[in-house]
């Protein structure tokens, strides 16, 4: 019934560059040893995918990855039957098959997704271990090397937004932040090949944005977009366009947040 | 030299024509000069006195020389018509405001505009009795040309036509304020004024500026604008206290930096101030000393924030004066003179001066500077020290030289002085008298709404103001009883409420992609599929929230004519619509939809009072139901100024559709104004307003004859509901009707 999953296609095979911040590294290896769900918090941006990443590829697991969204449903999650030649046909879902096969099941930004669809991970994420697939009649165990992480953003303010609590407790859960400036511009450098004096710029100006999060920003600019912003200076494009392009217009379209940020990078890059 | 003479009988004319002559003789070519004779000619002979001959003898060559000299002649003409009316008394005043108004228009075209408008401003200010205007002078009119040289140096020619119109449209009745306005001392002149100024608006800008503390400086602080207008004498200087920043209302552009850079220059120094600035002691210290400490210290906090934005330095270059070496005459004072000097050199390495006690100290405090960030202390020393080596005898002149020593982004500084004796410094003047705080504490400050004047067509800036309550209370039972009176209606209202209440899940059939199977349309297509036939591939289907998010304000009409009992009713309006506020707030309770009730009523713009029912968050419980019992009708209807309050609460609920219902039983009408179109004007713009903010508004009236005016306000939104007895019937199924 099952076609074999070709495992390698989920496997990492370069290392993929995280600068460490603090002790996450051990402790998700820690976590990982009892295969104990994880939820990642933080803001954009601000490197938790890259995390995961980095992690799959130290722990040499294969990693599978389901950005969720609102109109995300349990079946595209766990499977659904689809229409062959022959009758019905049951399709694994990303969780079922990274549950079949052993791999780390990273769902990017949960809380998009709907609260009936996030439930569906519940029997997974318990001692249980198990995950039902109601519709086919079959209940799977999870493989042994399998583990669910989760990333949330918690800046989302908004009561729809926000994790049950017979969720939340399911997790054991790590802090993200953007890096302190130096690391932050060291990343940035790393990244990009940025000199470390531009890179510093551009940390200030995203420091700028940080101090007006809830005063009409949601959310500051991340490390990722200061990435964008030196691979377009890297490219031969000017700072100020640069910063312009992929710093300000993407985050706001207040004028009068992007005034001033306009003026901050035309201050920092005189 | 030109031969002609003036022919004129006034001794103090004739005292002053030849020096007169001399300066237009420098301005003006031959014929001009002839046309300068003449014109002196006939203005003496139209026989007002002397005053205007000499306005025109001292005003007219510069504003030929600006012109052309064909405008002579026009002013001519223009005087003798104001001669010949009642108003011969605007002569002088019109001539004397030739060189302000030629300086500021530039152009023959817009100095005719300029003529056009004096006459409009004549023709209309004079008072007219029986219809005949040609007996009385016009009061205004000379005290305008009074004002036209200052209104020049502030507005348009546009700017100053908006701002007259408004005084002649205002004040057409009351012509003693009508005087006041053109006089410039009433307060809604001086607002017009404000608003039709050219130049960056703080009030514009307001956010922006605190984006920019937050975001540069990490600070928060209240700002305090005050205006450059009145004071002449003193100019106020930016400063900080702990009331917050003060800072000028308006700044002009100035060539190659904008009015909002100027702004933020003077923020960035003060904050530069703030966090590197530490207070000294001020007892110690001679006056001289301390504006050289000052200097110091502004260049000390100002390089430091140049090493954090090195734009910074481009901006403050631009403002900084540079003084002339060697500029300050002999004799007077030159001490301010060399310290702005020095504070150029400070801000900017490639200044120009070769002075060596400059160089030396400029050398210095660069030297320290890089050091570190240095401390206030160290200026101290370096400020004092200035002063011992530069020290020079006219420095004690009383005549200190002024020129190009006034930096206007930075601050007066007094954040970093302390004093040992408190009293005379400047703070002593802040403390508002006790009497003035009680008064404020006694309820919230008003609420000031524009209202708009149809016959301007603009808005009366900040006209109206409105207070806000909460209603006292009552007691509950008495809603309790009169929803009980209405059990019947309830019981069929439950029935549409159960099928208005969102159904959360609905199931959409027939997609081609979807959560699920959908077995009936699967197997049809299977049997298609088998039989060879085209198969329907839409065999999923997949599921939809039908949520509903609607927030409703429901704003009450309290005007004195509620009181009344309508024909064919046993009951007043008051308490018909106390039974159908009642139903209807039960009703959207169970619905759930988020919904306030607020009252209104006004007396004059100065009064307008808006009372809450029940807010957004509130349930439909005891506290609200005391509070609608508590109803009382009284005063008038001041509609778009309450709708503007209702909308603005309305405006900030989280709800995808907002509803503004508007329950009234008469049209808008206030005990201040007698033009009856011009609150229901300004109620229908205000209904625009809403418009554009996404609320939709939708009025209820009980007002038989409210065809008249409520189609002009609210165009095709609204009921009227002739029979007021059925209202708490029609009400609730009104809402329901518009939600579905």
């Amino acid at each position: 019934m099952n076609e074999t999953i070709d495992v390698d296609q989920y496997r990492i095979s370069r290392e993929p560059f995280y600068q460490p911040q603090g002790k996450e590294v051990v402790l998700f290896e820690a976590a990982y040893a009892s295969r104990m769900p994880v939820m990642l918090k933080g803001p954009t941006g601000c490197g938790k995918s890259r995390f995961v990443e980095h992690m799959a590829w130290k722990l040499e697991k294969p990693l599978v990855t389901v950005a969720c969204n609102e109109d995300m449903t349990a079946s595209d999650l766990v499977g659904r039957f689809l229409l062959d030649a022959s009758g019905t046909r049951w399709q694994d879902g990303p969780l079922t098959i990274a549950a079949r096969m052993g791999a780390i099941c990273y769902l990017d930004e949960i809380v998009e997704a709907r609260q009936d669809t996030t439930v569906v991970i519940h029997p997974l994420t318990d001692y249980r271990r198990t995950l039902p697939l109601d519709k086919k009649g079959e209940l799977i165990e999870a493989h042994p090397d399998f583990q669910l992480v989760i990333s949330y953003n918690p800046g989302y303010q908004s009561l729809m937004k926000d994790l049950k609590q017979s969720t939340k407790q399911r997790f054991s859960a790590m802090e993200f932040d953007y890096a302190a400036a130096e690391v932050e511009a060291g990343i940035v450098a790393r990244e990009t090949g940025a000199g470390a004096d531009l890179a510093r710029k551009l940390v200030k100006i995203a420091h700028v944005a940080r101090n007006l999060k809830g005063h009409g920003l949601d959310e500051g600019i991340s490390t990722r977009l200061l990435v964008y912003a030196a691979t377009l200076i890297r490219d031969g494009i000017e700072p100020n366009d640069a910063c312009r392009m992929a710093l300000v217009r993407p985050i706001t379209d207040d004028a009068d947040i992007r005034d001033t940020l306009d003026h901050a990078i035309d201050t920092i890059f005189a | 030299m030109n031969s002609k003479q003036l022919t004129c009988g006034f001794p103090r004319v004739q005292s002053v024509f030849g020096d007169c002559l001399e300066h237009a003789a420098k301005l003006l070519n031959d014929s001009g000069v002839n046309a300068y004779i003449d014109g002196a000619q006939s203005i003496c002979r139209m026989g007002r006195g002397e005053e205007p001959v000499l306005a025109f003898l001292e005003e007219m060559p510069t504003a030929a020389a600006l012109l052309g000299e064909e405008i002579i002649p026009e002013a001519v003409e223009f005087t003798r018509m104001l001669a010949r009316s009642p108003n011969s008394r605007a002569m002088a005043p019109f001539l004397e405001s030739m060189a302000s108004a030629s300086r500021a228009l530039e152009s023959r075209e817009l100095f005719t505009e300029y003529l056009n408008l004096v006459n409009q401003i004549m023709l209309r200010t004079t008072p007219k009795v029986h219809g005949i205007d040609a007996m009385y002078a016009s009061a205004c009119l000379p005290e305008f040309l009074k004002s036209a040289p200052y209104l020049f140096g502030r507005l348009s020619l546009g700017g100053i036509r908006n701002w007259a119109e408004y005084g002649i449209k205002g004040y057409a009745a009351d012509p003693d304020r009508q005087r006041d306005y053109f006089l410039m001392q009433s307060a809604d002149s001086l607002a017009v004024l404000q608003r039709e100024r050219h130049g960056t608006l703080f009030s514009d800008n307001e956010k922006k500026l605190d984006r920019y503390l937050r975001g540069l400086w990490e600070m928060e602080a209240a700002f305090v604008p005050y205006s450059l207008a009145f004071d002449i004498l003193r100019k106020p200087v930016p400063y900080f206290d702990n009331l917050g920043i003060h800072l000028p209302d308006v700044y002009e552009d100035l060539p190659g930096v904008r009015g909002i850079d100027r702004y933020r220059a003077l923020l960035a120094h003060l904050c530069a101030h703030l966090r590197w600035s530490e207070p000294v002691m001020a007892d110690n210290l001679s006056p001289f000393q301390r504006i050289a400490v000052e200097v110091f210290e502004d260049s000390r906090v100002e390089y430091l924030a140049m090493q954090e934005y090195p734009g910074l330095a481009k901006l403050w270059r631009k403002l900084h004066p540079a003084p002339q070496e060697g500029a300050c005459p002999e004799g007077w004072s030159g001490i301010r003179h060399r310290l702005f000097m020095l504070s150029r050199a400070l801000l900017d390495p490639a200044h120009p001066y070769s002075n060596p006690a400059i160089l030396r100290h400029a050398e210095v405090f660069r030297e320290t500077m890089r050091r570190g960030p240095s401390s206030t202390e160290e200026m101290v020393d370096m400020g004092v020290r200035f002063i011992a080596q530069t020290r020079e005898r006219a420095d004690l002149s009383a005549k200190v030289y002024f020129e190009g020593t006034e930096v206007d982004y930075r601050d007066d500084n007094r954040l970093m002085w302390r004093f040992f004796e408190e009293g005379d410094e400047e703070e002593s003047d802040r403390k508002p008298r006790r009497s003035q705080e009680k008064a404020e504490m006694e309820r919230l400050p008003p609420r000031l709404y524009p209202e708009w004047d149809y016959s301007a067509g603009h808005y009366r800036p900040d006209w109206v103001s409105v207070y806000e309550h909460l209603h006292p209370k009552g007691d509950p039972v008495h809603i309790d009883r009169l929803l009980s009176k209405h059990a019947l209606l309830a019981r069929r209202l439950r029935k549409v409420i159960d099928m208005l209440k969102p159904q959360n899940r609905v199931r959409i059939r027939y997609q081609e992609e979807g959560s699920d199977l959908d077995l009936d349309v699967a197997i049809r297509s299977l049997i298609d599929f088998r039989g060879g036939a085209q198969p329907d591939m839409r065999i999923n289907m997949s599921h939809r929230h039908d949520g509903r998010s609607i927030a409703v304000s429901l704003l009450l009409d309290l005007s004195a004519s509620l009181a009344d009992v309508p024909e064919g009713c046993a009951q007043s309006k008051l308490e018909i619509s106390q039974e159908a506020v009642s139903l209807l707030a039960w009703a959207v309770e169970k619905i759930g939809d988020p919904l306030a009730i607020g009252g209104f009523h006004s007396d004059t713009r100065h009064e307008v009072r808006y009372l809450h029912f029940k807010g957004y968050g509130e349930h439909w419980g005891d506290e609200v139901k005391g509070r609608l019992a508590a109803m009382e009708a009284g005063c008038s209807t001041r509609m778009g100024a309450a709708m503007r309050h209702a909308g603005h609460y309305l405006a900030h609920q989280n709800s995808d559709k907002k509803l503004l219902l508007v329950l009234t039983d008469g049209e808008p009408s206030d005990v201040d104004v007698q033009d009856s179109r011009l609150l229901t004007e300004d109620a229908r713009i205000a209904v625009r307003e809403l418009d554009t903010k996404g609320i939709y508004t939708y009025c209820i009236s009980l007002d038989r004859q409210a065809d008249e005016y409520v189609s002009d306000i609210f165009g095709n939104r609204h009921t009227v509901i002739d029979n007021v007895a059925s209202l708490p019937d029609r009400l609730p199924a009104l809402f329901m009707a518009l939600t579905k």
